[in-house]
């Protein structure tokens, strides 16, 4: 089995896993969004490595290239990376009410005087 | 890449993290330079870079800046992310290697959509014509989810002003005394910036429509050109104030372009079935097919232009319009 051809799954499983570390080991809100969105490039990265063909090059057609890399992959992230700046800034929104609302972005000084109201 | 992450996870300045992760957007577009999707890092250079920033820059200034310590959790969560990755890099072992070209995801529709999208939508950006043409049905969900968010921070931090001065003529005076006191007073009077953002600016806006009526030919399109359209009036109004750059573009032009980008892309499907093809088929809309395809692509990417790039303007001027 050829391991460095597996090499950038490793890479963005790496990122992926330190996306998911900062979201459920932080408590800061914003921290948390930041995590979120290394998560999201990690799975960008994933999308566009596997579209890559060796040999091939950017799929724009032109006379005397035969090997293009894969252009689904980068219609869907092409998408994405804008679909996913306007749903940060919509968490980044609810961030901002939340601090509004309790004076704080801490998660877990949000969650103690709910419960002591309860 | 993974040393930024790590360093990401450390950092207790939020500022630094929201610089950093601007650094990380950068090195992700690079690399998908080297991986021949030149759009999507195109995109990925106007929006981490630039956008993205920004606002967590203004989410920063909202809230604050410093990060409380960490609870004793930490342990746990290591424990979980180690389990997990361990088990997703078993999985890899049954990946096909990187840059094989026989590789599953290259076998189902991509090898027609590379053989004869010249003949059947006569563009030469296959990127461009599965976008548009081929997985229109895709690109139209995903502009609607754009206008949705926007609509959303508009309604969730939209009316937050109107808490403190309802009347308009309160408004206005909140802004210019804000102008007065954050903008102008940092950035303006650094003659440099000044003339450099005001060369730079129509070259940036031209720039941004060529993007976007190239885009059949080169990298290029609505969702790039919109992102670099927004950028542009984000640093007029950064380097000039939020009132300056309000004027520019009225609220009403902002929201009416929000929701006429995805209407026009609506419309041109149906004005594909109302002459006889299927909904987002544009091979109807002239007499040659393929002119057709080019009409009704040039179309819903102008439309989805003017959605993209109004629903970056409003996300940033509904954060810079907030009070502390």
């Amino acid at each position: 089995m050829d391991v460095l051809g597996l090499f950038n799954y490793w890479i963005v499983i790496v990122l992926m896993m330190i996306g998911f570390y900062i979201v459920i080991s932080h408590g800061n809100l914003v921290k948390k969004v930041v995590g979120l969105n290394v998560f999201q490039v990690s799975v960008f990265v994933f999308f566009i490595s596997m579209s890559k063909v060796r040999g091939g090059t950017a799929p724009i057609l032109e006379e005397g290239i035969e090997v293009y890399s894969n252009p689904l992959p980068h219609v869907l992230i092409l998408t994405a990376i804008v679909v996913g700046v306007a749903t940060t800034a919509l968490a980044l929104g609810l961030v901002v009410r939340i601090r509004d609302a309790y004076g704080t972005i801490e998660a877990d000084e949000i969650i103690e005087p709910e419960e002591d109201g309860a | 890449m993974v040393a930024i992450g790590l360093t990401l996870v450390r950092l207790r300045d939020l500022f630094s993290v929201a610089m950093l992760f601007g650094i990380f957007s950068l090195l992700a577009a690079a690399l998908y330079v080297v991986q021949d999707a030149v759009d999507v890092a195109f995109t990925e250079a106007a929006v981490g870079a630039g956008i993205s920033t920004v606002l967590i820059l203004a989410t920063l200034a909202l809230t604050t800046s410093e990060e409380k310590a960490p609870p004793g959790r930490a342990l746990g969560a290591l424990a979980v992310v180690l389990v997990t990755g361990a088990a997703l890099i078993y999985g890899t072992l049954d990946m096909p290697a990187y840059g094989d070209p026989a590789a599953p995801i290259h076998q189902h529709v991509v090898p027609r959509y590379i053989e004869r999208s010249a003949a059947e939508i006569g563009v030469p950006n296959i990127v461009t014509s599965v976008l548009a043409s081929y997985r229109g049905y895709d690109t139209l969900g995903e502009v609607t989810v754009i206008f949705t968010a926007a609509a959303g921070v508009l309604a969730l931090l939209g009316r937050r002003r109107g808490r403190v001065g309802i009347v308009d003529s309160l408004q206005v005076r909140q802004d210019a005394r804000k102008d007065g006191e954050v903008p102008r007073s940092v950035l303006a009077p650094k003659p440099i910036l000044r003339v450099v953002s005001k060369l730079l600016m129509p070259l940036i806006l031209l720039f941004a429509l060529y993007v976007q009526f190239h885009g059949d030919f080169g990298p290029g399109g609505g969702f790039q050109a919109g992102v670099i359209f927004g950028s542009a009036f984000i640093l007029y109004a950064l380097i000039f104030g939020a009132h300056n750059a309000r004027q520019v573009i009225p609220a009403a032009v902002r929201r009416a372009g929000l929701g006429a980008g995805l209407l026009l892309y609506a419309l041109v499907g149906v004005a594909g079935l109302l002459m006889g093809g299927r909904y987002l088929n544009y091979a109807v809309l002239a007499d040659e097919p393929t002119h057709g395809q080019h009409l009704g692509i040039m179309l819903i990417e102008f439309g989805v232009g003017t959605t993209v790039a109004a629903a970056m303007i409003i996300i940033f001027f509904v954060f810079s319009g907030q009070d502390r």
